[in-house]
């Protein structure tokens, strides 16, 4: 599943981000890497951005960015 | 002299403790190599002279952005004394993997926990003991925004600037392999860092549920811009209007005795050229500071980043970011702060494509302009419709000209912003922006205005026998020689004089016009209405909005974006499509017998 897919309130953990590496790197400055949790806090209308939590962050990050990054749901 | 540099990632408070330590004695200034200023500030530490530089903030001292290739740049040239490292303690869990990159420099470091206040009230404790055998160097908590902490700081950069009195050069950058550092992050987190996994909802959550709700949430934006731009312009349009009276009493009362029997054309250089050219700046200065008073309370506060949030889908379809719409309605009161206000963004491409869109916002100068001459032309009740249709074709124009430009622009800057918590700003620092803003413009502007202003003067007034801005002039042959570009769009050689005055200030048309007519007021109104009809009008009010920006904006698109090309496209560019708009309408209601 992609991070893009994930409804708003969901949780779940990075299993791979497949982006080039400048963007894999800016991803990690803000706290996205691989088995880290993130929870959707909620979407922007119109096919708007996400605004993500990872750990004590909470990022603005578009739907097709966030397609780059697969995810496995956590209960 | 020793040198410090302060180094941090976004959003850490780097700038709040760059102001606490130095005070407002910061310039902005260029370092050999690097593209862009920094802040530096001299400042007595100890018993010793020290030189303290701002660095931008940065996410991975190994990205690609442009701030990252500053920093990493600024590390390879400069020698320093001390790394002062700033890290927010709430954001530790990402945070620590910048020291642990910066410890491959060699470099003696000072690594500060800014926001411990915030920390605590998180419930978020740190082990620095654990930090400081770990980073090899000495770790302080404080809270730069309530001072907190901040003796102890100044006591540890004393110390460390007595450990190492000598200049450092940075080793050259290794690549460390991302995957080792981010097992040693892991690690560090484990061993010094504890934390209640999920943070207590905070009043930032509650605030954002009301303020960025699906439905609500675009609405609450206009109105929060509406009032934004009421208090900017509400507070900075009197202050400007008194710079203006104070200037003009100055010249009656000073300049005009003291340059009385000098010759005529001497006379005219001064108070026409020079002081109605240095008067132009000075007018810009009080809307500036108000301009940035607010725009760092914006930005303080954490709203930016959720305007970006908001508007984000709507913008991201024309290669433009939420931040550069909030620039963009802030230019319909002027375009120069606005302009200025573009250094939120930090993507040089994103920055650069805002602000060649910002000179189609319909400013308050050019909406002086067209209502005088609708009110002289148009009927009142068309009146409304025509100032409201050039609005719409303001924005229009932007879109169309960020459409246009979007892919020499191309920025590949992904939309990866921080959505900081809601924070009051703090006051005491919010003038320093405003005070450096204004420098900023004095120096990097000023006097390309006063040449703009000079130029102006010159065509306008030579030979000095003729009338000014009479037919006999500099601008009479040159409006003469554009008859036939300008008669196609139904603007006759009078007016394309006064557009020439425009490129000073907008406002400047109508008494341009007054000049030229040889009326005044009233009577301007009455040669305005004899002299077009509706459809000229209509097309010149077209050419005004959409035609070369003031003299001052194009000095503010120089002076921030440092490139020439850039200052020559918003000229050239506009002038064209003014054309193209006005010849298109002139053109199409001639033939539908207009």
């Amino acid at each position: 599943m992609l991070l893009s897919d994930l409804a708003p309130s969901g949780c779940a953990t990075i299993q791979a981000i497949h982006a080039s590496q400048d963007l894999r790197r800016r991803l990690g400055g803000l706290g996205v890497r691989l088995g880290i949790r993130v929870r959707v806090i909620r979407a922007s209308p119109m096919n708007g951005p996400l605004q993500v939590r990872v750990g004590h962050t909470d990022l603005i990050l578009r739907r097709s960015d966030a397609a780059h990054i697969e995810i496995q749901t956590v209960a | 002299m020793k040198r410090v540099a302060l180094l941090g990632m976004p959003n850490t408070g780097k700038s709040t403790l760059f102001n606490r330590l130095t005070g407002a004695g910061a310039r902005v200034g260029n370092w050999p190599g690097m593209t862009v200023d920094l802040l530096s500030a001299r400042i007595l530490l100890g018993d010793s002279m020290v030189e303290m530089v701002d660095l931008p903030g940065i996410y991975n001292l190994h990205g690609f952005s442009d701030d990252e290739w500053v920093v990493r740049r600024f590390l390879e040239t400069q020698p320093l004394n001390l790394l002062v490292v700033v890290l927010s303690a709430t954001q530790l869990d990402r945070q620590l993997a910048l020291p642990l990159q910066l410890r491959a420099l060699n470099v003696p470091m000072l690594v500060l926990l800014n926001m411990a206040d915030e920390a605590r009230n998180l419930g978020i404790r740190v082990d620095t003991d654990r930090l400081e055998d770990v980073f090899g160097c000495p770790v302080r908590m404080l809270s730069a925004k309530l001072g907190h902490g901040l003796p102890e700081v100044r006591q540890a950069l004393g110390v460390q600037l007595r450990k190492y009195p000598k200049l450092t050069q940075a080793d050259d950058l290794v690549l460390v392999d991302d995957q080792r550092i981010e097992q040693e992050l892991d690690e560090l987190i484990d061993q010094t860092l504890s934390a209640p996994i999920q943070l207590p909802a905070t009043v930032t959550d509650r605030l954002d549920r009301f303020l960025l709700h699906p439905l609500w949430g675009l609405p609450l934006f206009f109105l929060i811009m509406f009032l934004l731009f009421q208090a900017v312009y509400g507070l900075g349009t009197p202050l400007q209007d008194g710079m203006e009276w104070l200037l003009e009493h100055v010249k009656t009362a000073l300049l005009e005795p003291a340059v009385a029997n000098w010759p005529a054309p001497l006379q005219s250089l001064v108070l026409e050229g020079l002081f109605d050219g240095v008067g132009t700046v000075l007018t810009f200065l009080p809307i500036i500071a108000v301009f940035f008073l607010a725009m760092a309370v914006v930005e303080d506060s954490g709203y930016l980043a959720r305007a970006a949030f908001l508007t984000d889908a709507l913008m991201s379809r024309m290669g433009l970011d939420g931040r550069a719409f909030v620039m963009q309605l802030m230019g319909l009161g002027c375009n120069v702060p606005a302009i200025m206000g573009t250094r939120i963004m930090r993507s040089p491409g994103l920055r650069g494509l805002t602000m060649l869109i910002i000179p189609f916002s319909l400013c308050s100068a050019r909406l002086q302009v067209i209502l005088f001459i609708v009110a002289a032309v148009f009927s009142s009740s068309h009146g409304p419709l025509v100032v409201f249709s050039l609005y719409l074709l303001s924005f229009l124009m932007a879109f169309l000209m960020a459409f246009l430009l979007r892919r020499k622009f191309t920025h590949h800057e992904p939309l990866l912003l921080e959505m900081p918590p809601f924070r009051l700003p703090t006051g005491r620092f919010l003038g320093h922006e405003s005070w450096r803003a204004m420098k900023q413009f004095l120096q990097g502007a000023g006097g390309f205005i006063v040449l703009g202003v000079l130029l102006v003067w010159f065509l306008t007034h030579y030979p000095f026998t003729a009338q000014p801005a009479g037919p006999d002039t500099l601008a009479g042959h040159l409006a003469r020689f554009l008859e036939p570009v300008f008669s196609p769009l139904g603007i006759d050689a009078l007016l394309s004089i006064a557009l020439l005055f425009g490129f000073v200030a907008k406002e400047i048309v109508i008494g341009a016009l007054a000049v030229i007519y040889g009326v005044t007021g009233d009577e301007l109104s009455g040669a305005l209405a004899a002299r077009i009809d509706w459809v000229q009008a209509y097309s010149f009010l077209i050419f005004t909005l959409i035609y070369t920006p003031c003299v001052s904006t194009v000095a503010a698109i120089k002076q921030e974006s440092k490139s020439w090309g850039m200052a020559l496209t918003s000229i050239v560019l506009p002038l064209v499509l003014a054309w193209l708009a006005s010849f298109v309408f002139y053109q199409a209601a001639r033939a539908l017998g207009a």
